[in-house]
């Protein structure tokens, strides 16, 4: 039996996407509080506002974040989500697997909690939603000790790292994201559980320039997988292409009939740097001029592979909007090779070189791409102990407010107005 | 909002137990917290953190990032989650009456 009436939210029961709705009513009939769920919101969707009250500082002993507390403005009408707080709980890296683990975290959620989920938060955390203060340490309790598994993070530190299923099940991939999530996952226990920085902080990795996690946009730290020998070609399978005997894109377009694979349409006449050709029935690439940006391998992927020398290339400064605009990441490291066989150590050493700078000048609530649009590109450079090079720009500034160093000026910037007038009278 | 009575005060607080007053801010105040936030037994360093945020907030209107206040107290981020277990958001700060912290948390 229905606790509330609901005729808006019950529209969303219609249509041929999966509801939410019927979800969360099919929760009901075991957790009654749930009503209260669909309740809450029909009334935002009545009054057209939230009806969740302003922050909530609640957690577990020892950590600094990874709940987010959250209290109903309504709660003499909906009991049931009067507390509503938020528990990340950490996920493995690529979010393989099995149900032993998804039910036992199930069972735990039904005795802690509303037994309502997101999987996943974006940032890449297992979401439980809705609990009370009360059953916190509880839940952390059963979470550490019967499963060894742990809370994702929140608050002014690092956030929970997330990958691209990599190597897993991708024959793009450059690097092993996955190892290299869960390891720098662990390294950084202390960071993520105990906020200790100006503001949040991300990592993300992707194996290829696809960016399956989309790590441009979304993380501090971007890791990329890329190579810099050439291309893999198989010239037999090129063939294969354009005798229409493999279907370009692997057959992402075959819903709609784009007319037979043109090799020199579809992929020489679109590589951005115009470094292909075709001689005779060979595919050439000139890969001194080729920008790997995945374009040709991605419409041949049983004829071109990357190169076998690969690394990432290392991002920083991605960030929302708030407060001083949208960024995506800007390129650092061209190329690092990334290694399980020194546990990460060239990536680590950059990440802290990042922290112990950013730790002291980063100001409140300011995050690092806000910080190196404050001092400048140079300087943080100069901070990564970094070599500028043209790769660092997409084109070099157009104004002429140049600052030199005064070491780089000869004569320095002491200068004395009296030696300057012997010469020019006023 | 709920009402908390200990050893005779009473103080107004929000659903997570942090002052609506900070004005209310008493001897009484820090036992009551001392007992919720899992510390068994105050000291001269717990003080020590209380008075660096209580200085910091009177002085500049907010509370203290972490940085500055392992700063001016000297104590490593780890000390100060051996005596506030919470943190110094969730602990200390509520300890030291302070509004309870806000942002994307
Ligand atoms: C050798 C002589 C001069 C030099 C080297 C010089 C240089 C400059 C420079 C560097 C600026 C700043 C531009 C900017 O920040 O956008 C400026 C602005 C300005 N100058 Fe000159 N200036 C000279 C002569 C004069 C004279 C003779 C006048 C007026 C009679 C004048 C009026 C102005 C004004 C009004 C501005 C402000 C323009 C604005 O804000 O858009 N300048 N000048
Ligand atoms: S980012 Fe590249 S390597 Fe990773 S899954 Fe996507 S295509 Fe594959
Ligand atoms: S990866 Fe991109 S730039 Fe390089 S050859 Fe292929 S299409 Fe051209």
């Amino acid at each position: 039996m229905a606790k509330h009436e609901t005729p808006l939210l019950d529209q969303l029961e219609t249509g041929p996407w999966p509801s939410f709705v019927t979800d969360i009513k099919r929760q009901a009939e075991t957790k009654p509080e749930c009503w209260d769920i669909l309740g809450i919101l029909e009334l935002s969707y009545e009054d057209r506002i939230t009806h969740w009250k302003h922050g909530g500082i609640v957690g577990v002993f020892g950590y600094g974040g990874g709940i987010v507390g959250r209290y109903a403005d309504v709660p003499e009408q909906f009991p049931g989500v009067e507390h509503f707080h938020t528990v990340r709980v950490a996920q493995p890296a690529s979010k393989y697997y099995s149900t032993a683990n998804l039910r036992q975290l199930m069972d735990l959620w039904e005795k802690h909690g509303s037994g309502m989920t997101n999987f996943h938060g974006s940032t890449g955390d297992i979401i439980l939603l809705g609990t009370r203060t009360e059953n916190l340490e509880p839940l952390f309790w059963d979470l550490t000790h019967d499963m060894g598994q742990d809370l994702g993070g929140s608050g002014s530190n690092l956030r929970t790292p997330a990958n691209c299923v990599g190597q897993s099940r991708c024959e793009w991939a450059c690097y092993d994201t996955e190892e290299c999530c869960h390891h720098l996952t662990m390294h950084y226990q202390d960071e993520i559980h105990r906020p200790a920085f100006p503001y949040k902080f991300k990592f993300k990795f992707s194996g290829c320039p696809n960016d399956c996690v989309a790590a441009i946009a979304r993380s501090d730290v971007a890791v990329i997988g890329t190579w810099r020998d050439d291309i893999q070609i198989d010239q037999a399978a090129v063939k294969e292409y354009v005798a229409g005997n493999y279907p370009a894109n692997g057959g992402a377009h075959s819903d709609k009939d784009w007319g037979p694979f043109d090799i020199q349409k579809e992929v020489i006449d679109l590589c951005p740097t115009e470094c292909m050709w075709m001689e005779g029935d060979e595919l050439k690439i000139d890969n001194s001029e080729c920008t790997r940006c995945m374009h040709c391998i991605n419409v041949m992927p049983r004829a071109l592979r990357p190169g076998l020398d690969k690394g990432a290339s290392i991002c920083v400064g991605a960030k929302a909007p708030i407060l001083d605009g949208a960024q995506f990441s800007t390129l650092i490291i061209p190329f690092m090779k990334i290694s399980k066989d020194n546990e990460f150590e060239e990536l680590i050493d950059f990440i802290e070189t990042i922290w112990d700078w950013w730790m002291e000048v980063g100001k409140n609530r300011e995050r690092v791409g806000e910080t190196m649009q404050r001092v400048g590109l140079p300087t943080f450079l100069s901070v990564m102990g970094v070599e500028p090079i043209p790769q660092h720009v997409k084109e070099p500034r157009s104004n002429p407010y140049v600052f030199w160093k005064e070491e780089e000026v000869e004569g320095g910037f002491e200068r004395d107005i009296i030696e300057f007038r012997k010469r020019h009278a006023a | 909002m709920p009402t908390i009575e200990h050893n005779g005060s009473s103080f107004e607080v929000d659903e997570d137990g942090f002052l609506l007053n900070g004005d209310d801010f008493n001897a009484d105040w820090v036992d009551y917290v001392k007992g919720v936030e899992g510390i068994s037994e105050m000291t001269d360093e717990h003080q020590k953190v209380i008075d660096a945020l209580q200085e910091y907030y009177k002085k500049n209107g907010i509370a203290p990032m972490v940085r500055i206040l392992s700063k001016t107290t000297g104590f490593p981020l780890k000390r100060i989650y051996e005596l506030f277990p919470s943190g110094p958001g969730k602990g200390a700060c509520k300890m030291a009456g302070l509004p309870k912290p806000t942002g994307c948390v």
